[in-house]
């Protein structure tokens, strides 16, 4: 944030309506206020300029009768620390103990451990049964209050009110958007190679609440998220026909995309989530792009050449198409116009490139780059210039991209192992976790912000 | 979300899964496609399937990142040729595969382009085009696992299946 701003007085109430799939999840946030000491300097992490030294955090249980208040902090904590940009202090070092999460902490207390921020909190049950969440971020130095919401949530929710909290805090402290009240698609693996079994699954970013979307009888794969609605589309090849479909989250409800004479593979929604693109596999051999309009349901073709066409990607402004083609001989990453028009190669370094993928703010394309006998996650100005691997090992594959533009995601295949699993990175490439799934886990799509 | 985990978690869709899961494993088992899986070289019977793969040859394999039909693959091509040709009424489904070492959607477009080669291969060999369907697993199926070539070049195959769809 450029500017913290005075605190307010007197508790100013503040309705965000939630464009939710659940009911349940509807919140109601208020700006919390305290007296606070006067505003001296500015607590503000540049995360613009590469190598970031982690911002030492305070964040304490937030108080509550029970474990929910200690389990929504280590939440709030695991987010923080699992972007990189923050380093959460181990609590047996804190000196206050928080007990009025409405008072002004001791900033002395705070400072002494070298905590520059600090958060605190309170988690009550209303008589209607929901949940109360408050909670305070300080600039401990400065000595002032830099945020204080409260939310109104059905128990079941406590760790989205974390992760609502935890983007607040990011937000507060870098000016970026946080990422962490998202989900996660992506194809949950069992089985032996030969006959793997693999069903689509969601899980929280985190890699918590994970669900099953689908049952294990039908082959699925690459199943990308809705930009605008709680909808997925995703290759299943159901029937013995393999295709593409679309599955709306709230509902259940399936349709397939088309109807093309051959098989469709590497669906991906466009911008404003109304049109899928993807490839059909001709009689022929080659592979070309394909537009499908979801509402008038009329098909556009982009590419028509002998050669495989695959992986379209929109810019996030709708205008222009990033693909990989082996028009050229080997895969290489191509853009063109959303009508297909004035295609141009873009990738010109060893080896080969494929699964590009549209930052959604718009300046860089991941791709996944196949070199010297090792797979490698990388990002590449929209012009191809200026690339930077961030990842290289046996088998990294298939980049998505944080909501924010500062993370992205991808499976990993170590050597020897046949065991996929869901990796994060983000652009400085310094900062690389692996995400917990119950199984194995390969072709991740994330999902926008939730509202 | 929360209607959709709702019918998940329902027992009775749950025993659906199940028994559909089962059904799936039941017929797969019919299916060998290979003659080491079927241990019974030579004795079987005359325009069986087990004939079609353990006399003739059901797969055909690719160079690195090529649908080219090889000179060794032409062969067991004709020979496959022959024997549709006398037993004209099985449906037949061309699979194409892929190594694991390329990424996922190339790697079905790549299967596709090798299924498309072998059934152009056959029909020149005067098996109607229109009796071939084809399809695609990528790297899906491999029949040999490990991290080296030797099993990369068992996986980078076309299999000409009989009766239907794919396995």
């Amino acid at each position: 944030m450029m500017t913290i701003g005075q605190p307010k007085e007197g508790p100013e109430l503040m309705l965000r309506t939630t464009r939710t799939i659940l009911s349940a999840f509807a919140m109601i946030i208020a700006l919390l206020a305290v007296a606070t000491l006067p505003a001296r300097a500015q607590l503000k992490l540049d995360i613009t300029k590469g190598v970031v030294e982690p911002m030492p955090i305070a964040i304490t249980d937030f108080l509550s009768g029970d474990q929910l208040g200690t389990n929504i902090s280590g939440v709030i904590a695991a987010d923080l620390e699992r972007s990189g940009l923050f380093a959460p202090i181990e609590k047996g070092a804190f000196i206050e103990k928080i007990s009025n999460p409405d008072a002004a902490p001791r900033f002395e207390d705070w400072k002494v451990i070298n905590a520059q921020a600090l958060v605190t909190g309170r988690v009550t049950k209303q008589g209607d049964g929901r949940l109360k969440a408050e909670f305070r971020l300080w600039d401990t130095f400065a000595g002032k209050q830099l945020i204080g919401q409260q939310f109104f949530t059905s128990p079941e929710s406590w760790r989205r009110v974390a992760h609502i909290i935890a983007d607040a805090i990011y937000k507060e402290l870098t000016g970026e958007d946080g990422y962490f009240d998202t989900r996660v698609v992506y194809v949950d693996e069992s089985g032996t190679k030969e006959k793997r079994v693999k069903r689509l699954a969601i899980m929280d970013q985190d890699g918590a609440n994970t669900r099953y979307l689908t049952n294990g009888k039908d082959l699925v794969l690459t199943p990308r998220f809705s930009p605008s609605r709680q909808e997925i589309t995703y290759m299943s090849f159901e029937g013995g026909k393999p295709q593409i479909y679309l599955l709306q989250l709230e509902t259940g409800q399936r349709e397939l995309v088309g109807n093309f004479p051959g098989m469709t593979i590497a669906p991906r929604f466009s911008p404003d989530g109304q049109k899928v693109v993807m490839s059909l596999l001709q009689e022929d051999g080659s592979a070309n792009i394909y537009t499908m309009d979801l509402r008038s349901r009329t098909t556009t073709r982009l590419t028509s050449t002998s050669a495989i066409d695959t992986g379209a990607s929109y810019s996030p402004d709708g205008t222009q198409v990033v693909f990989e083609s082996d028009r050229g001989g080997r895969p290489q990453i191509y853009k063109m116009g959303a009508d297909g028009s004035n295609p141009q190669r873009i990738s010109f370094g060893d080896g080969s490139y494929s699964t590009p993928v549209w930052s959604p703010r718009g300046d860089l394309i991941a791709f996944t780059k196949q070199a010297g006998g090792e797979f490698s996650i990388g990002v590449m100005k929209t012009d191809g210039s200026g690339e930077r691997i961030l990842s290289s090992g046996y088998h990294d594959e298939g980049p998505t991209w944080a909501p924010n533009g500062r993370v992205l995601m991808f499976f990993r295949q170590p050597p020897g192992s046949n065991s996929p699993h869901l990796m994060t990175v983000d652009l400085t490439g310094r900062n690389i976790r692996q995400i917990q799934t119950p199984n194995l886990s390969s072709d991740p799509a994330w999902s926008p912000l939730l509202e | 979300m929360r209607r959709f985990e709702m019918i998940a978690r329902s027992p009775l869709v749950v025993a659906l899964f199940m028994s559909l899961a089962i059904a799936g494993c039941a017929s797969k088992k019919n299916m060998p496609n290979s003659a080491g899986d079927l241990g019974l070289a030579g004795s079987a019977t005359p325009g069986s399937t087990q004939d079609f793969t353990v006399n003739v040859g059901d797969r055909i394999f690719f160079d690195v990142d090529s649908s080219v039909i090889r000179g060794d693959a032409q062969q067991t091509l004709s020979k496959q040729a022959q024997w549709l040709k006398r037993y004209p009424n099985y449906a037949i489904t061309v699979e194409g595969h892929a190594d694991e070492r390329g990424t996922r959607e190339y790697n079905l477009a790549l299967g596709q382009r090798r299924a498309a080669a072998t059934r152009n291969y056959l029909a020149s060999q005067g098996v109607p085009a229109g009796r071939i369907k084809t399809i695609s697993y990528g790297n899906e199926r491999p029949v040999a696992v490990c991290d080296s070539e030797s099993c990369w070049s068992q996986n980078r195959r076309a299999i000409t299946v009989l009766g239907g769809a794919g396995s």
